[in-house]
């Protein structure tokens, strides 16, 4: 797209000029862009030069080494917005997050300049239940795809909540992602209005070494046990036994977790460690002396007590059944405006196939017993869809809305 | 300049863009009627109602001669070929190009908010967003070419018109999903 043309309009300039300063720089973009992928990676913009696919099989950002920042926009069809208008909301966002994640300018982007860092942009499109019915694709819905049930420990609010579709925009650059944010939002606001906007974060690009478990505001290490991509990939991904346009797809489960950071702050280290089963440095199990440990939960003491306390989150979270296990790629959020009282937790993203299956047995338990409940709250609640990926010239959901998919 | 002695001085990676360049002055003719002579890149139409509204892109003419677009068609309205100018108050106004666009040799011509564009007017029918117009640029010389530009949402181009009969008119943008 505009490499052509910028590179057409340096062929054109240095035809008309012939001169020697527009040949010595002509030579020497050719000569940057013959430089190797290693050269490249060391740039001092190389995290922001660095993009993700946005095309396969499979949407970018759920098996996507997580960026540093997430913004997650749930959004609600307007009425009157049918089969054919949600196509063409598809085919625009389509459009949108093709060029905005190779570094271009959407079309009609009033700030083309900001779109030029793509920092490994990725968007990803998640359909709750009620476009479903917008579309008149009810019988096509998966059963799963519903509120979760709620829980006892739940003080879910609306602001936080629910939402017909969803675009969780992740980058290593919040400018990126703000721009990204702004030109999908404002490109659809005939079709939906915004619901709900949430923002995460985690450590910076470069600041610790890659593949490092997350740190959440409790200081733990948080998401020690996901699923390794490429090898459990049934865990997250439909195949193709899957109704065509979730072939490559699968689940989103989005929880805006609160964390009570005043009443943690009055327990001592040994109580937090206790709470969760695990060293708060190493994140190695109360029973081992690495982060990927597995921990021993018939261990005890010598007092005959367990080293993992039965009520422990680590204890409560694990699962004999391996079908149960989910994707998590949470972020932290924090809103705190004053020195107590913070408004901050976990924004907890959870990826798997069937959120029946997989998620709800896990949750249950922790809803049931987890000594981490006392000092974290889910606020808020969402699920949602991820349909399969986009061939070329597909656009997003196409293997749903199309005609003749009833 | 000498190609031959430039070449001799240059190091390898600027004499590739020298033949590059030379070859677009000198031997990479390419009729000015070819179908893939001139192309739009990024083309998109501003959504309306009803009314009028506006077309944008980048023009690029693939050939080594300059192309004169003088004209432009669509099945949904008739399409004027408009630049923005000062109007004698100094006010910046659009209105219709005469002569229309000159497309330069192995160049291009944009089609911007607030520059030269295409004028859609007497809409028969909206374009919605996500909509996919097809739109037929004509040369001097009769050849045509069509692209497609999908509707797009947009605040912007509101600029007046100053027209047979149609002064004043902005504030183009749909509602309809």
């Amino acid at each position: 797209m505009s490499d052509g043309v910028d590179r057409r309009r340096f062929l054109q300039g240095g035809a008309a000029a012939l001169g020697g300063a527009a040949l010595a720089l002509g030579g020497r973009a050719v000569w940057d862009e013959t430089r190797s992928a290693a050269e490249a990676a060391e740039r001092p913009d190389a995290v922001g030069r660095a993009t993700e696919p946005s095309d396969g099989p499979r949407q970018a950002g759920v098996s996507t080494v997580p960026q540093a920042f997430a913004t997650w926009v749930a959004l609600d069809v307007l009425d009157g917005v049918d089969r054919a208008a949600l196509t063409r909301l598809m085919r625009i966002w389509t459009d949108d997050i093709a060029r905005l994640t190779r570094g271009r300018p959407g079309l009609a982007d009033t700030e083309p300049e900001l779109a030029t860092v793509p920092a490994r942009l990725t968007v990803t499109l998640g359909l709750g239940p009620g476009v479903f019915a917008a579309a008149d694709r009810e019988h096509l819905r998966p059963a799963w795809l519903a509120p979760l049930p709620v829980f006892s420990v739940d003080r879910l609010e609306d602001r936080w909540s629910g939402g017909d579709l969803v675009l969780q925009v992740c980058a290593d650059d919040e400018l990126t992602i703000s721009h990204a944010v702004r030109l999908l939002t404002k490109g659809a606001r005939t079709f939906v209005r915004v619901r709900w906007t949430q923002r995460g974060f985690r450590s910076s690009p470069g600041s610790v070494p890659p593949g490092s478990t997350m740190r959440n505001l409790m200081g733990q290490l948080d998401g020690t046990v996901n699923p390794v991509p490429g090898a459990d990939d049934d865990i997250v991904w439909h195949g193709s036994e899957a109704p065509a346009w979730l072939v490559g797809g699968t689940s989103m489960v989005i929880r805006r977790i609160a964390m009570d950071l005043d009443t943690w702050d009055v327990v001592d280290r040994g109580g937090r460690e206790f709470t969760i089963g695990r060293r708060l440095d190493t994140g190695a199990p109360l029973t081992g002396s690495r982060e990927h440990d597995v921990p021993d939960l018939d261990a005890v003491d010598e007092l005959g007590l367990p080293v993992i306390d039965p009520a422990a989150h680590v204890r409560r979270a694990r699962t004999g059944d391996a079908r149960e296990r989910i994707l998590r790629r949470g972020y932290n959020f924090d809103d705190a405006t004053g020195t107590t009282a913070t408004d901050s937790g976990l924004v907890f993203v959870a990826f798997q196939r069937d959120v029946t299956a997989q998620y709800l047995p896990l949750q249950r338990r922790l809803d049931e017993l987890d000594l981490l409940n006392r000092w974290t709250t889910p606020v808020g609640s969402a699920v949602f869809a991820v349909p399969g990926g986009t061939r070329t010239g597909e656009h997003l959901a196409q293997r749903l809305l199309e005609p003749g998919t009833g | 300049m000498n190609r031959t002695a430039l070449r001799s001085t240059l190091s390898a990676a600027l004499a590739v863009t020298v033949l590059a360049l030379a070859g677009c002055q000198t031997t990479d003719q390419v009729p000015a009627d070819d179908a893939e002579a001139l192309t739009v890149t990024a083309p998109w139409v501003k959504a309306a109602d009803e009314g009028m509204t506006a077309a944008f892109g980048v023009v690029e003419n693939h050939t080594d001669t300059d192309i004169q677009v003088v004209a432009a068609r669509t099945e949904l309205a008739v399409i004027e070929l408009h630049e923005m100018a000062m109007d004698d108050d100094g006010a910046m106004v659009m209105r219709r190009k005469e002569g229309g666009f000159t497309v330069p040799a192995q160049g291009t011509h944009e089609l911007v908010p607030g520059g030269d564009h295409l004028m859609l007017m007497g809409l028969t029918g909206p374009v919605l967003p996500g909509d996919e117009v097809e739109i037929t640029l004509e040369s001097q010389e009769g050849t045509t070419w069509t692209f497609t530009a999908p509707g797009r949402t947009f605040d912007g181009a509101k600029e007046d018109y100053v027209g047979d009969g149609a002064e004043g008119v902005g504030g183009m943008e749909t509602t309809s999903p």
